[in-house]
């Protein structure tokens, strides 16, 4: 067990000097690294949020919110149907995920054409033929109509992943510096920034669907803007976006819709000087709007974001170049985050922020102090209380704990994993137990030169007994480490990675490194190196 | 130098007394868990957490007065190692996620118009009613799904008697462990359960060790009495059991006195589980074998390490 091959010694110092390469750019600045040359690696070890400064948000897609809509667009469909076949029907009830009605006189035919429906329904959202995505149930005049559970799943799929998208040029309009953004499960997006403690705009940002439409006002009726009486069939009351209690009667039907945006900017009209957001259609956008301000001329236009009326200028004259503007009395860093909301476009339903966390840059900054200072002591103090019991040996488990140090930070650059404040407390743990395999080592070293083994063959035994232990033991905290990573998310995942790496480059040093080194000295081992007297 | 290799202490003599002092000990926690319970921090309960620095020390009383005048239901401060760091906690509000929202912003303004120092915001946290469900429960499950891992692997690794003593000392930790937080009525947050997860590694290497030794020592001496076998297997591991845990609690006072506030309670419950780990490990772990009926007749062929 003492004998090491060239090779053996080869390889084992390749591995260490490797790991330990990788470790090397956290002793230098940024701006060191850039000036050495290429061969020397440049990765830093990541640091989590909670030491570098910096905001983790996660948000949830309000998929009830979907799944609502997709409901109401084919009750509007099945509506136009019966309609259009002058069916009579009534009871018509529309509940969270389906229609019920009753109708008389329903024939294949026109049953088929409902079916037909959901094939329209979902153009965008599933390419799957003529397949249908309802399920239709009859009960004698009793018509049930249900989305398919495949169908619902697909859409709020598809919503999170637009979601995830529109989320992400949001972000991207802001300027911030290396944000992540990821979906987690089914429905939920984590988002991290580094380097913004107050995420305030963009959670502001973030929790507007900026849905923005053109919709006539509803000229037919008088009406008080502050009490005003129930609207119209076919329009409704909003409020207005400045004034909460002052109310429009608009009408429903979109007449143009954001999602035929092209491009928005902030500025300022030169008239007024006042902060507006300037847009320009695309084609069936310019054509559309054309044509409504053509017909609509003298007429009151109501731009509208999120159901509230921003506001509702009179169309002076038909506005055939397919470009407008938006004034609705808001400052210049609000003009600025509208045509930020309005170039990434409409989230496909709100979004609900579950969780937040912001670490400002002098907590993490005094964190990875303490943490640093923390660990120094306690590798001083754990170094010196090796070398008081195992004399020389404690000196050689020192170096091997030294080099285990540098090799957790190399493992950790190398694969670019995240260290967090626990994840410090997990190297000082590390620190705390790295010894534990060369105590175990060292322990049966003393017991068999009890028991009256020389010198080598102590050491022989000492290593070949103490394996099985030193695995089963060590495994046992692998376990906990492995749990933890899967089980928790953030800064204590943090902990399970150093905790995981520390028993991994402790064993490996303990079995390699510390070997390697009580070889090298093999001839020259007394008892009292192991912190026994002589006549022990 | 520190030698205690080729100890004789009868430590099964006084197992009475410590089986009886541990049930004791899992008494009062469970007897507090049911009485004061835990107190949980955001991760669990949900609710905001606002850590402020100021220029100038300020009296907490009347901040928290102040506070408690917006109508956010109940609003603690307390300091945070120093009269100038001051944690501001909100419980969670009536109305669902979307709601904790506007705490932040509520509390950040009256701070601003209440106090005339400079303030330096150094954390916000906010935890909606959904996370902290779902957080206490996978930190449950957590905790179970390692404490049945260790119970499957010592199983497979030694025999059933081994296993059912190991994970009896681990409850035992674990129990103890919740019990000085229910005690203490120090924050149980989301650190504390990564801690007891170590703690559950941490105690299970310590007891596996001595495990080792019997399981050793079984096939060495096949006619010893099994009181004896237990006492001479745990001397033959003490002085490496104490090495060990002194190291790792050296380690784990520094991080306690010097690693900051934020992960205070983090080490606190590592510093007790490795104490409560390493009395388990010698008084309950090894003792409880000797009422096990553990198997005398081990198949040396399949021994790992063969003492002959």
């Amino acid at each position: 067990m003492l004998y090491f091959s060239n090779l053996k010694t080869f390889s084992v110092l390749s591995v260490i000097i490797i790991t330990l390469f990788f470790a090397v750019p956290n002793f230098f600045s940024k701006e060191q690294l850039n000036s050495f040359p290429n061969f020397i690696p440049k990765q830093q070890v990541n640091l989590g949020l909670d030491l570098q400064g910096g905001s983790h948000l996660l948000l949830e897609v309000d998929t009830e919110e979907i799944i609502k809509e997709r409901v109401e667009n084919l009750n509007a469909d099945v509506r136009r149907v019966l309609k259009k076949n002058n069916l009579n029907y009534s009871n018509f009830k529309v509940s969270n995920e389906s229609l019920k009605f009753v109708v008389e006189g329903l024939n294949s035919e026109i049953q088929k054409e409902i079916s037909e429906l959901s094939i329209s329904n979902s153009q965008n959202i599933l390419a799957m033929g003529d397949q249908t995505n309802l399920i239709i149930t009859q009960e004698e005049n009793t018509i049930q109509i249900n989305f398919t559970e495949e169908f619902i799943k697909q859409s709020v799929s598809n919503a999170v992943a637009q979601s995830l998208e529109i989320v992400r040029r949001r972000i991207d309009e802001l300027g911030t510096r290396e944000p992540s953004i990821q979906r987690q499960g089914s429905s939920r997006i984590i988002i991290q920034l580094p380097g913004i403690d107050d995420p305030d705009r963009i959670k502001s940002l973030l929790g507007q669907t900026a849905k923005l439409t053109f919709q006539l006002v509803d000229t037919s009726v008088n009406f008080d803007p502050f009490n005003p009486s129930k609207a119209p069939i076919g329009s409704e009351i909003l409020a207005s976006d400045a004034d909460e209690e002052f109310k429009y009667i608009v009408k429903k039907r979109i007449m143009v819709g954001g999602e035929n945006l092209v491009d928005a900017q902030p500025g300022f009209d030169p008239q007024t000087n006042e902060p507006i957001v300037s847009f320009r259609f695309d084609r069936i956008g310019a054509t559309k709007f054309g044509r409504v301000t053509q017909q609509n001329v003298g007429k009151p236009f109501a731009i509208v974001l999120d159901n509230k009326v921003i506001s509702a200028p009179v169309i002076r004259e038909a506005i055939l170049g397919g470009s407008g503007q938006i004034s609705g009395g808001f400052d210049s860093e609000e003009a600025n985050d509208l045509a930020i909301l309005l170039r990434a476009g409409a989230l496909p339903a709100p979004l609900i922020i579950l969780e937040e966390r912001s670490v400002g840059p002098d907590l993490g900054a005094d964190s990875i102090e303490a943490g640093q200072f923390a660990a120094i002591i306690g590798f001083i103090s754990v170094i010196i209380f090796m070398i008081f019991v195992y004399r020389y040996f404690g000196l050689l488990a020192d170096i091997a704990l030294i080099i285990n140090l540098f090799m957790v930070l190399g493992v950790l650059s190398l694969f670019q994993a995240t260290l967090t404040l626990p994840g410090i407390a997990g190297i000082i743990l590390t620190i705390g137990m790295a010894v534990d395999a060369n105590v175990l080592i060292f322990e049966r070293v003393r017991e068999e030169i009890r028991n009256g083994s020389n010198m080598m063959n102590a050491v022989e035994n000492g290593y070949k007994r103490a394996l099985s232990t030193i695995l089963d033991a060590n495994i046992t905290t692998l376990i906990a480490a492995i749990i933890l990573f899967f089980m928790a998310s953030g800064p204590v995942r943090g902990f399970s990675i150093t905790l995981a790496i520390g028993i991994f480059t402790s064993v490996f040093t303990a079995f390699t490194f510390t070997r390697l080194l009580i070889s090298l000295n093999a001839k020259r081992l007394k008892p009292n190196f192991v912190g026994l007297s002589k006549n022990a | 130098m520190l030698n205690i290799s080729g100890t004789q202490i009868n430590f099964l003599k006084v197992r009475v007394i410590t089986f009886i002092l541990s049930a004791i000990l899992i008494c009062l926690s469970i007897g507090a868990f049911f009485v004061n319970g835990l107190n949980f921090g955001i991760d669990f309960k949900g609710g905001t957490l606002i850590e402020i620095e100021t220029s100038q020390e300020i009296e907490i009383s009347g901040l928290r007065d102040n506070l408690n005048t917006l109508e956010l239901g109940d609003v603690q401060v307390q300091e945070f190692g120093s009269s100038k760091n001051l944690l501001i906690r909100v419980e969670q509000q009536l109305g669902g996620d979307q709601v904790q929202q506007d705490v932040v912003q509520i509390v950040k303004d009256s701070l601003g118009s209440y106090l005339s120092t400079d303030i330096n915001f150094r954390r916000t946290e906010v935890v909606g009613p959904k996370v902290s469900g779902e957080l206490i429960q996978s930190g449950a499950i957590a905790i179970f799904v390692a404490v049945f891992a260790m119970l499957v692997y010592i199983w497979f690794r030694f025999e059933w008697q081994f296993s059912l003593g190991a994970v009896l000392a681990l409850v035992h930790d674990v129990i103890l462990t919740i019990g000085v937080f229910c005690i203490t009525q120090l924050e149980f947050n989301l650190p504390i359960i990564a801690a007891i997860l170590t703690i559950v590694g941490y105690s299970m290497n310590d007891t596996v060790v001595v495990y080792d030794r019997v399981r050793e020592n079984l096939r060495k001496y096949r006619s010893k009495e099994i009181t004896d076998l237990l006492n001479l297997s745990i001397n033959d591991t003490l002085s490496r059991t104490i090495v060990t845990s002194v190291t790792t609690l050296l380690a784990l006072l520094s991080l306690f006195i010097f690693g900051g506030e934020v992960i205070k309670g983090f080490t606190f419950a590592m510093i007790w589980g490795v104490v409560v780990g390493t009395y388990s490990s010698i008084f309950v772990a090894a003792p409880l074998l000797r009422y096990l009926d553990v198997k005398r007749e081990w198949n040396t062929t399949s021994a790992v390490d063969s003492t002959r």
